[in-house]
């Protein structure tokens, strides 16, 4: 800018922090806006842990409880089930379970506390849909003549085995969720909670 | 009589002082002068805008019965999908008004789709009307959120859905992405507070963009002026007064001739309107007719068919780059198929703007595009695994014909340059 007979650069100099100050004030009244759509006190204090009794889940079942608005899957696995784990992890994205989708104590080859108890977050790691059991072994799945048993997500195709380890290849990144959660006592869960008592 | 008159004119000269409604009423109506050699693809800029207004009307008398909220009411079905069942029910003509809105979300880009297709096949993106084109871009961006943010107000399956998918797409973004999807959600799920504020955005915030935009759009269009099926500028020929010799008022010639497609748009509107308001499970899908539930998916999820050929993109991508999930890219691949229309009057080096003297090169081109639009679009609607006949498979050939997408507009700089186009005439035809 050159200061001449036409341009009074003091009131430019005015103009212009004026401008930027203005600016600044228009910024910071955006804040409240912006954060009045974070989840609210309420939203985050719906999050509390639920009790499940799980002493009627027979072997090969399944049973879904929601938190946090979420599907846990709950699922006793048969010991056949169990002996298919191991031999599938050639076609598996992250079958030692590295990447952190769980807490530690279930970071081992069935993904639970329990070795027949599964407890994972229904949702898949791709956009989100809740994955459909496919229970069912071999062909009668409808997905290969050599499906171990594990489940299918509708939306994307992705594939998790029955401890919801994610197949290679698919749209889904990682494994499913395992919650943080504990045992009261046999046959009660507590999802959401792990303190180590 | 003559008193009357003498009123009428003394009002209209009252108004004039201190508004410009006359000069208006010329500059946009009676002495917009538009070529006098429009055919059947202009009909949809004045549809559009009818379509809008149809939704506009439709929309508030809906919000007088519709409540978002998704707490469950004492039978345990959530509120709002049970007062979308009042309306049908229980509103007196509330079904003919809900049925109006829900067929003409589907009107409208069927459309928007012609008038954006005429655009294409007549240059009317190329200079001097790059503004209007990229204003008329953005409404289709602000048209596809409204849509989106209004589909899942019914707080039926698909709603929650089809809503848990694309907020989850915008998680798959680096670093921000989790955090920005909750945001979006104002939930760690799709839940009542994400209603509300789709609710929001779907009944104010986005119409009101959209109407802007849209008055932004025929602002421009007005100041350069109406392409032609010719692709070439009637302003070049004008006669003693400065008006264009090959052009004739807006009002009445086009108005009236405007009215035409009207009817007849209308009469196909009712037709579905009131013997196909699902549109075959394409307009309403079968699975949005059960209440929202979170635990579970329905089996086949897939998107209303006007967004299919950008689904079709987004799962076009399978393979990780850069170290960054799949998922990212496809979202970049599908908000770059959005886009890229954008860039066309610059992506456009071709020494004509119409189609009628373009070459074989651009015909093949576009129309082989034009064919693989539709195959994505059918491809969408279909699960991942699908295979035409059962034995060619889908997927591949969306992903082929996803590269063809857009390698169409990205060597359009070539190919357009080298095509064989034949000379452009001196004044506008009438075929």
């Amino acid at each position: 800018m050159t200061c001449d007979d036409t341009v009074d650069c003091g009131r430019r100099r005015l103009l212009v922090a004026t401008a930027a100050a203005g600016g600044v004030a228009g910024v910071a009244v955006a804040v409240p806006f912006v954060a009045s759509m974070l989840p609210s006190e309420r939203a985050k204090a719906a999050g509390a842990p639920v009790e499940v009794d799980i002493s009627k889940l027979a072997p090969g079942q399944m049973m879904t409880v929601e938190w946090r608005g979420k599907p846990v899957w709950i699922i006793n696995r048969t010991q056949e089930q169990l002996e298919s784990l191991p031999k599938i992890d050639d076609q598996l994205a992250d079958p030692k379970s590295e990447k952190k989708m769980q807490p530690d104590y279930a970071k081992n080859e069935t993904r639970s506390i329990k070795p027949e108890i599964l407890v994972a977050v229904g949702i898949c790691t791709h956009l989100g849909c809740s994955p459909t059991e496919k229970f069912k072994t071999g062909a009668d799945s409808g997905i290969a003549a050599d499906w171990p048993g594990g489940f299918f997500c509708p939306c994307h195709g992705s594939t998790f085995d029955l401890a919801g380890r994610v197949y290679k290849s698919k749209p889904a990144p990682d494994n499913l969720e395992i919650p943080p959660h504990m045992y009261l006592g046999d046959a009660k869960i507590v999802i959401g909670e792990d303190k180590k008592a | 009589m003559s008193k009357v008159n003498a009123i009428l004119q003394g009002t209209l000269n009252w108004v004039d002082e201190r508004f410009p409604l006359t000069a208006n009423w010329k500059a946009h109506l009676s002495e917009y002068y538009a070529p006098k050699n429009f055919n059947f693809w202009y009909f949809f800029g004045s549809l559009a805008m009818l379509v809008l207004v149809i939704q506009i009307v439709t929309g508030i008398f809906l919000t007088m019965h519709f409540k978002p909220d998704a707490s469950l009411n004492a039978s345990g079905v959530p509120v709002a999908f049970a007062s979308v069942e009042y309306i049908m029910r229980d509103v007196p003509w509330g079904w003919l008004i809900r049925y109006m809105h829900s067929t003409g979300a589907s009107a409208f880009f069927l459309v928007v789709y012609m008038h954006m297709f005429r655009g294409m096949l007549y240059g009317s993106y190329r200079k001097p009307r790059e503004l209007i084109w990229i204003f008329g871009i953005i409404i289709f961006l602000a048209l596809m959120a409204e849509a989106f943010f209004g589909y899942l107000l019914p707080w039926g399956q698909m709603s929650f859905w089809g809503a848990q998918v694309i907020v989850n797409l915008f998680s798959a973004i680096p670093l921000i992405g989790p955090d920005l999807s909750i945001w979006l959600r104002g939930d760690y799920v799709v839940g009542d507070a994400t209603l509300n504020r789709f609710f929001a955005f779907h009944v104010v915030a986005v119409p009101m963009v959209l109407l802007g935009l849209v008055a932004a759009h025929i602002i421009a269009l007005h100041e350069v002026g109406s392409n032609n099926p010719d692709g070439i500028e009637i302003k070049k020929k004008k006669d003693a007064n400065g008006i264009p010799l090959d052009g004739i008022p807006f009002h009445p010639y086009y108005s009236v001739k405007d009215i035409v497609g009207v009817v007849v748009f209308l009469m196909v509107f009712s037709i579905v309107v009131f013997f196909m308001p699902e549109g075959g499970g394409y307009f309403l899908e079968y699975n949005n007719f059960f209440p929202a539930d979170p635990l579970v998916t329905p089996p086949h999820i897939a998107p209303v068919w006007y967004f299919t050929p950008y689904y079709s993109l987004l799962r076009a991508v399978t393979y990780p780059l850069l170290g960054i999930d799949a998922k990212f890219w496809g979202v970049i691949a599908m908000g770059a198929g959005t886009l890229i229309f954008a860039f066309l009057p610059w992506l456009d080096r071709s020494p004509v703007k119409s189609i009628r003297y373009r070459g074989p090169l651009t015909k093949w081109l576009l129309s082989i595009w034009v064919v693989g639009f539709f195959i994505l679009g059918f491809l969408g609607t279909k699960a991942p695994s699908y295979a035409f006949f059962g034995v060619i498979p889908g997927a591949p050939v969306a992903q082929i014909l996803s590269v063809y997408y857009f390698l169409f507009f990205l060597t359009m700089p070539i190919w357009s340059s080298l095509d064989r186009c034949k000379p452009e005439p001196d004044r506008v035809t009438m075929k």
